[in-house]
């Protein structure tokens, strides 16, 4: 069984809400954290980034000036002479597959959809520290590989590569909901 | 604290994207421990966040006073760019905290509220009492907790706002696919 040393990590983190700061704050020191820097909104979240290069970012989605995902853009500049490669913990409201998959293509690490709690809290930053994915760059993405798991067993095509793409057919939830109106 | 930069990154290039591999430079923050280990770091940040809770009423009550003062903004201007956004904030910020704060009922409202300030076509055209009882549930909630009555009120009546919003989303969205699937669409995101 492992445990983190919590004293050895440094985060920051950026939620425009005192009272969620204040929570995160105090699930962290209890965890053992030392030091945890933090901010209201991206713009100053990033200044922050810069000059105390933490080891891991917890940021809300919705911030004033720059809201969260533009924080993990400006953070995931491969040529930047920060640290592009931190972990990046996105914690939300928003739990829509629409906005997972945004947040992902940002370039966030780990996902924590609010309500939050010291147990799922406590997973993305074990997740994180002990299991860090690849990063991956192509011409329109820099972060880590989308792809959690490798699965030996698939026969789909490689879409990485190249070639057409194969297009699944779903049942449209709007013709459900047209019936049902 | 860990390395600013890894000092080693593995690069393998591939046709049309590159693999990079870094040395886990947290790595040196995780020790093994015994399996009977009594040292539990998330029972410790639960008690702490339970020593914090008798300050979570009026934490909600601050973000219910925010909402009614984003609400009221709204009536005397009507839906600006801005007052459409700190709508949204107010109701977004209780939708994540209220449970956490010991007021689930009223982050279902609240959510119901957000997902019309989302995905209704023209919020003019939204009935004015939609989005009053919305704002008017959540501050009776959060008023009315400590009636040990109330709990299950609330949870009724934040289901059906919740229902009354969904048929209108539904109704108003029936040409708009796009925001159809993200109304109907469950949430893929595990609690924990």
């Amino acid at each position: 069984m492992f445990r983190i040393d919590f004293n050895k990590l440094r985060f920051l983190v950026c939620d425009d809400n005192p009272h969620m700061r204040r929570i995160l704050r105090t699930l962290l020191h209890s965890f053992g954290a030392r030091e945890v820097y933090e901010s209201e909104d991206g713009a100053t979240a990033l200044e922050m980034y810069s000059h105390y290069v933490p080891d891991i970012v917890i940021t809300d989605w919705s911030m004033p000036i720059f809201d969260g995902l533009e924080l993990a853009q400006m953070i995931r500049q491969p040529e930047s002479k920060g640290n592009p490669y931190a972990p990046i913990i996105m914690l939300t409201g928003h739990s829509e597959k629409r906005r997972v998959t945004v947040a992902r293509d940002a370039g966030v690490t780990e996902f924590l959809a609010k309500p939050i709690s010291a147990k799922g809290l406590y997973q993305r930053i074990l997740n994180v520290v002990a299991n860090p994915r690849p990063f991956i760059k192509t011409k329109t993405y820099f972060g880590p590989d989308r792809r959690r798991n490798t699965a030996s067993a698939y026969i789909g095509p490689e879409r990485r590569i190249g070639g057409e793409v194969e297009v699944l057919q779903q049942p449209s939830l709007l013709d459900k909901a047209r019936t049902t109106v | 604290m860990a390395k600013d930069k890894p000092a080693t990154l593995q690069i393998e290039a591939f046709a049309d994207h590159h693999v990079i591999t870094q040395p886990n430079p947290l790595r040196r923050v995780l020790r093994r421990v015994a399996e009977k280990d009594l040292d539990d770091p998330v029972a410790r940040a639960e008690k702490a966040l339970a020593r914090l809770s008798g300050e979570f009423k009026n934490w909600m009550e601050v973000e219910t006073n925010r909402l009614a003062a984003a609400h009221a903004a709204i009536l005397k201007d009507g839906f600006t760019k801005t007052t459409r956004e700190e709508l949204f904030r107010a109701a977004h910020d209780i939708k994540g905290d209220a449970t956490t704060f010991g007021f689930p009922s009223a982050g279902v409202a609240a959510e119901s509220l957000c997902r019309i300030i989302e995905h209704a076509p023209d919020l003019d055209q939204v009935p004015s009492n939609l989005i009053a009882h919305h704002i008017n549930a959540i501050q009776a909630i959060v008023g009315e907790r400590t009636k040990l009555d109330t709990i299950s009120t609330a949870s009724e009546l934040s289901r059906q706002l919740r229902g009354v919003a969904d048929e209108y989303l539904a109704y108003a969205n029936r040409d708009r696919p796009e925001h159809l699937e993200a109304i109907l669409a469950p949430s893929i995101v595990p609690a924990e």
